[in-house]
């Protein structure tokens, strides 16, 4: 069996890897910090109607989303989680009102499994009877719930060193004043000890950052207590999020997209003109996403096996080590390259983003493409200056229509580029489109197949649609619009059979997951009589008004039009007419068969649809057979 | 493989018009001839040559006329000395006349096949079409290709013609436009496809190398719903063109061994990793898939059996407009789609969908499943693609898009909220504007500059070129990039000098610094794109007098560590001044050593020797002021026995006529040169090493 037999998924040589996979292999680890207080719990939505969705579950929701989407990206990173303002309270350091949340069979800080992702995604269901919640922060009381958080958070993070890998710690909350019920000295001093505790932790390397949840008639006031405490400053703050959306599931796409970290592919040189050279980070904003590589196992044990590789020479059957030397038949003779040779071949240029010049953007076709496209962003990190420039080049091509060609000398495969210069897009869940430029892959001539003169014939000039025919289809364009189309809004149903498959597997269940494919076409809608109108005048105009029937007597013409066939046919019926003359129970009771020649033996097997060779003897026990005798 | 084979005859205008771009007509047949080596054994080729001085063709002999057409090779299967005519074209003295060519070609084909393996034949005509052709015995020109075109038909020749044309200014306007529409009268009347190049590095890409058969990925309905569907045929549009896979050597065969593959195989075996000696079998393998830190086994049968397995089929979603569909979505190569050929309703319904969607800038979505069993479906955008050839029919191109799982938000920050330092002024916006504007390349006389169409991958030019240059000559080197092959890779000097102006402009309104690195940053990052600015201005010569003083201005008061690539020179200055610890001296040397290496190492043609010298000569100075002469004159000896034999030599010789020689004792006690083996660097050093 082939998993994969288009290699749709999979790569097609070391090399080509360098390009779907991100330098950046930085890990990291992230403790997901849930405010777990009843007011949590609260209806989210202004809308009466919207009661069942609390912010409590809208941050469960988007968790969950990034839990599964590690485990398929098959990140190392590792995940912890923890409630605070809670009831019940589980950590190592003993402390109240917090709740690390764990499964069987994995530390608290530890790669995602298909168990914690299962377990979680119900948690909120027995969440009052198992954890519960409550106000950890109430006067009276030196409870400081939010500071014991962020220590066992701090705690958790503990391992792993700072240098190799990111911590992060994401705090979900909708209180933008939890000291606001307590007065006097003990809220400065309980404000004072949480942001030490919020210091140090940024200290060891540790970022902390906020995700609010709000409802829209109360926005999130980060200037009250949080901007001290992420040390956020002046313009900063107003920048922070731009103000809750009207729908709650727009704050979730704005949670989820602020829970992924950037990670840049790497930093090139862009060279404009006479040595100015700014630089640029590139980022994979879109590849393929394949269900990852496999393992051999033992079968027996099911434990993975090494693989080892060993070169022997095709003609004495030798070991040998590693060629670096390759060669290429050619005119009846070997052509040898040595592997600096090979390289040397290939590098047409210094890895440096050449521009070459610019041209409109309706020279840049709809078959100029290759692959998917890479994101560049400026960056001011070792070249100061080069932000400026890029956004001033980015403004006057926007403005003037242009694209920029450029030649990109990258190591894996040197090639003209398109940078096609992207303005920001925002909608009503944050940032749709960020500003930048997409460098798209153009393919060279020898990339390109002129297909279409395949089939042209030097006389016949073809049909073209007349007025009428377009306007007919015009018509039906605008029946079967989509309306709000935007790309990507389907699941790859592949992937996410593939994915609940394992997740099934992986917790023992038999119960193989339905996907539902969201990549078919709405049936119903498509059945609506405005559709079907604007379909059928369309066939008509363009196919005339018996094109099925034509359709099928073509259809009909093909299946019996062979020779053989036909005769095929006729004689099957010849075979059954005379087949019926005979009593054939009759003749089979009184061992009369043997009687009959084998012709009318044939008869009979042919018109029974039974192989018609083999001897005299082989006919009649055929015969007998099928009569039941 | 036969199945495929194609006969080609290659029809060449060497006259007088033609010598400029004869050497890359040269290269891109060779290609043609090389490729057809390799990848199709069994191809036939022909050449012939018009505009030549002799004459040799067989209808010459036999009916009289065709002049100065040499049938250079008649058609035959190609072979390894089919690449050697085409490397050392005769050049012509007399005007080319292509229809004679074309009858010369026809003919050839004729007496070779007859009647056999129609539709296989093509003929490649490459000339400037510059020069009038005769005028025939009996009736007009246009008869003449009438008639012609009759017999390309009869016989099933399909004919290629690039006509190559620089901007010259003088040509005789008037017969250009006679030939031209001479040749476009053969698009119409026979199957012929008329290329027009105005650059040699376009000539290169406008010529089919590689002969590919296309095989349809998908072949039935375009199912607009249930009921209404279209026949299509489905191809790929642009498939990449890998670097030829190279097969690993090994020397082990005995010299004696006719029958030696000289291959080297991979072999895999699996081992259990408690006894690393036990191999295991396959039957005993299962594969085990990933979910986080889980490794599921599953086997084959077992995953046939659950697996995802969509029905076989092409079904429209909807259409959409076309703004919705961002460009930089397209995920893939592109397919195209054809109507059934010969299906007249197909054509005319495809048609109709594509002009609706091309007059309502519409497009359509599409799932498609190309064919049962296949794992996964496809969600992609259909586009238009209306012909502008009368006997070709219109068609759609189909892009793949992503799924949710295949796109990352990141989110990135507005450039409106970057601090106004960053924001250029409007003076900066005007100079960037003017450049975006000026570095046109849809020049509005003459065709787009690096059209893809018509634009060779140079990479592979490089491995064929070096591949017939080791066929000959087997201890060559690698050769450097074409010069019109640079075209590609480098922006066009010209273009650039053009708009100087434009261009200092722009230099003038931004400037640009170079950080000092921080000590932690890996040196890794700076590998590979060492003398990168410096290459820029070998290429530009003069500006780079410009950039030093403007990049100047901060690099005296901030602690230099690090010699960057923008002025090198001054960074080493700075850190040779810095007296904040005395390993700076060293450090600085021993960088600028490195930079100074690396430059070289990337000069192409002399074009960083500039640049070197400034540095070397820096470098000289400040060894001479710190008393470390023995540092320079080892490294500048190093230089000259790592390179003396390689094309690096010619630097050498530079280096006397700019003063820069070993460090003698009279300019600093601790070298141990004279005075006069200074002077004879490097005559002496020779002497002295051997």
């Amino acid at each position: 069996m082939d998993l994969d037999p288009e290699g749709l998924f999979r790569d097609d040589s070391d090399s080509e890897s360098e390009f779907y996979q991100e330098k950046d292999f930085t890990k990291e680890f992230v403790v997901y910090l849930v405010d777990a207080s009843p007011k949590m719990f609260g209806a989210a939505g202004s809308d009466e109607d919207e009661k069942t969705d609390t912010h409590f579950h809208v941050a469960i929701n988007c968790i969950s989303q990034s839990l599964k989407a590690q485990i398929i990206g098959s990140s190392y990173d590792e995940v912890a989680v923890c409630f605070f303002n809670t009831k019940e309270k589980k950590n190592l350091q003993d402390l109240n009102g917090v709740y690390v949340f764990n499964v069987t069979d994995r530390e608290c800080l530890d790669r995602p499994t298909a168990r914690l992702i299962k377990e979680f995604f119900y948690v909120e269901d027995t969440f009052m009877s198992n954890i519960g919640s409550r106000y950890g922060i109430v006067s009276g009381s030196q409870e400081n719930s939010l500071y014991n958080a962020l220590w066992v958070a701090q705690a958790l993070l503990r391992k792993g060193s700072s240098k190799s890998v990111s911590k992060r710690i994401l705090l979900f909350t909708n209180e933008d004043d939890p000291f606001g019920s307590i007065t006097g000295a003990t809220k400065t001093d309980m404000i004072r000890m949480t942001l030490q505790r919020a210091k140090d932790a940024q200290d060891l390397g540790i970022s902390i950052e906020l995700l609010p949840l709000s409802r829209p008639d109360e926005g999130f006031n980060v200037s009250i207590f949080y901007a001290e405490l992420l040390g956020l400053e002046g313009d900063e703050i107003s920048h922070f999020l731009p103000s809750a959306g009207e729908k709650l599931e727009d704050m979730t796409d704005q949670l989820r997209k602020r829970m992924f970290k950037k990670r840049k592919v790497k930093t090139i040189r862009f060279s404009i003109a006479n040595g100015i050279c700014i630089e640029v980070n590139t980022y994979a904003l879109i590849r393929s996403t394949s269900p990852g590589s496999i393992m051999w196992l033992d079968s027996i044990t099911n434990l993975p096996l090494k693989t080892e590789r060993s070169f022997v020479c095709a003609d004495t059957g030798a070991l040998v080590e590693e060629p670096r030397i390759y060669f290429h038949p050619y005119k009846n003779e070997i052509i040898k390259f040595s592997t600096d040779e090979l390289s040397k071949i290939k590098k047409v240029s210094n890895g440096q983003l050449h521009l070459l010049g610019f041209k409109p953007l309706d020279c840049l076709k709809d078959y100029h493409n290759l692959r998917p496209s890479t994101f560049i962003f400026p960056t001011d990190e070792e070249v100061v200056g080069s932000t400026r420039i890029f956004i001033a080049l980015h403004r006057s091509m926007l403005r003037l229509q242009r694209f920029a060609l450029a030649f990109y000398g990258s190591l894996y495969r040197p090639q003209l580029v398109a940078l096609v210069a992207q303005d920001e897009i925002t909608g009503s869940s944050g940032q749709v489109e960020p500003p930048g430029m997409h460098m798209i892959y153009l393919p060279y001539s020898d990339d390109i197949r002129h297909v279409e003169e395949l089939h042209m014939s030097a006389d016949a000039i073809a049909p073209r649609a007349t007025d009428d025919q377009i306007k007919k289809a015009s018509a039906l364009l605008r029946r079967i619009d989509l309306k709000d189309f935007s790309v990507c809004q389907f699941t790859n149903p592949a992937l996410q059979r593939h994915y609940g498959i394992l997740q099934a597997l992986a917790l023992g269940e038999d119960e193989m997951p339905d996907i539902k494919d969201e990549t078919l076409p709405d049936e119903e809608g498509l059945s609506r009589p405005g559709i079907v109108r604007a379909l059928q005048e369309f066939k008509i105009s363009v196919y005339g008004e018996n094109y099925d029937q034509e359709e099928a007597n073509a259809a009909a013409a093909k299946g019996c039009g062979s020779e053989a066939s036909r005769k095929r046919k006729a004689m099957a019926e010849t075979a059954a007419r005379e087949s019926a003359s005979y009593d054939w129970a009759d003749l089979a009771e009184n061992g009369k068969l043997k009687d009959l020649t084998v012709v009318e033996l044939k008869y009979y097997l042919t018109a029974h649809n039974l192989p018609v060779t083999g001897k005299k003897e082989a006919l009649i026990s055929r015969i007998l057979t099928h009569l039941g005798k | 493989m036969a199945r495929n084979k194609e006969a080609v005859v290659l029809l060449l205008d060497v006259g007088p018009s033609m010598h400029s771009v004869l050497p890359e007509v040269e290269r891109v047949c060779s290609m043609l001839v090389q490729k057809k080596l390799i990848f199709g054994k069994s191809d036939e080729v022909g050449f012939v040559l018009f505009g030549t001085d002799d004459t040799y063709n067989e209808l010459q002999k036999e009916v009289g006329g065709y002049e100065h057409i040499v049938v250079l090779r008649n058609i035959g299967v190609v072979d390894g000395n089919a690449v050697g005519f085409l490397q050392n074209l005769p050049r012509g003295n007399f005007p080319g006349d292509f229809i004679d060519a074309i009858v010369v070609g026809i003919d050839l084909l004729i007496k070779k096949f007859g009647p056999t393996n129609k539709g296989k034949q093509r003929i490649c005509l490459i000339t400037d079409a510059k020069y009038p052709i005769k005028e025939p015995y009996e009736g007009t020109k246009e008869d003449q290709v009438n008639t012609i075109s009759q017999m390309m038909q009869t016989h099933g020749i399909r004919l290629d013609c690039i006509v190559i044309r620089e901007k010259l200014p003088g040509a005789d306007l008037r017969v250009m436009e006679e030939n031209d529409s001479l040749l476009d009268q053969f698009s119409r009347k026979a199957i012929a496809k008329i290329v027009h190049v105005d650059s040699p590095t376009s000539l290169l890409g406008a010529l089919k190398t590689r002969n590919i058969s296309p095989v349809t990925v998908f072949r039935g309905d375009l199912e607009l719903s249930s009921t209404m569907k279209i026949k299509v045929w489905v191809y790929k549009k642009t498939s990449e063109e890998k670097f030829p896979t190279l097969k690993k050597y090994s020397g082990k065969a005995h010299s004696s061994d006719k029958f030696a593959t000289y291959e080297v195989k991979v072999d895999y075996e699996y081992k259990s990793m408690e006894d690393p000696d036990k191999v295991v079998p396959p039957e005993q393998r299962i594969r085990g898939y990933r979910y986080g830190p889980q490794v599921v086994p599953i086997s084959s049968a077992e995953w046939e059996a659950v697996k995802f397995k969509p029905e076989k089929g092409v079904k429209l979603l909807g259409f959409t407009d076309a703004s919705n569909i961002l460009r930089h979505y397209y995920m893939k190569d592109v397919y195209i789609f054809i109507p059934e050929p010969g299906n007249q309703k197909a054509i005319v319904a495809v048609s109709a969908i594509a002009r609706a969607m091309k007059d309502m800038n519409k497009s359509a979505i599409l799932r498609c499943v190309w064919r049962q069993g296949q794992g996964n479906v496809v969600i992609g955008v259909l586009r238009p693609n209306i012909s502008s050839v009368d006997n070709i029919p219109d068609s759609f191109y189909f892009n793949v898009l992503p799924f949710v799982e295949d796109v990352r938000e990141f989110q990135f920050p507005s450039f409106r909220s970057f601090p106004s330092s960053w924001q250029p002024n409007e003076q900066q916006q005007e100079a960037a504007d003017n450049l975006v504007k000026m570095l046109d390349l849809t020049p509005s006389e003459g065709e787009e500059v690096l059209q893809p169409d018509y634009t060779p991958n140079p990479v592979l030019e490089r491995f064929y070129h070096f591949l017939d240059l080791k066929s000959k000559q087997p201890d060559a080197d690698v050769p450097p990039l074409d010069r019109n092959l640079r075209g590609i890779t480098e922006p066009d000097p010209a273009v650039f000098s053009c708009h100087k102006s434009v261009i200092d402009n722009f230099h003038k309104n931004f400037e640009l610094k170079e950080k000092p690195k921080k000590k932690k940053s890996s040196k890794r990052a700076w590998r590979g794109k060492p003398s990168a600015s410096s290459e820029e201005e070998g290429v530009d010569g003069e500006a780079s007098g410009f950039q030093s003083s403007n990049l100047m201005k901060d690099s005296s008061n901030i602690n230099v560590e690090k010699i960057g690539n923008l002025n090198p020179v001054q960074d080493f200055e700075a850190m040779m001044a810095r007296r904040d610890s005395s390993k700076w001296v060293s450090k600085a040397i021993k960088e600028m050593q490195n930079h100074v290496s690396d430059l070289l190492e990337n000069s192409y043609e002399g074009d960083a020797y500039s640049k070197a010298i400034e540095c070397l000569l820096a470098l000289r100075k400040g060894c001479i002021l710190e008393q470390e002469p023995k540092e320079f004159n080892r490294f500048l000896l190093g230089l000259y026995e790592k390179w003396k034999d390689t094309d690096l030599a010619n630097f050498f010789e530079l280096l006397s006529s700019k003063n820069i020689t070993l460090i003698s004792q009279k300019e600093a006690p601790d070298s141990n040169v004279t005075e006069e083996d200074a002077k004879n660097f490097p005559v002496k050093a020779e002497l002295k090493s051997q």
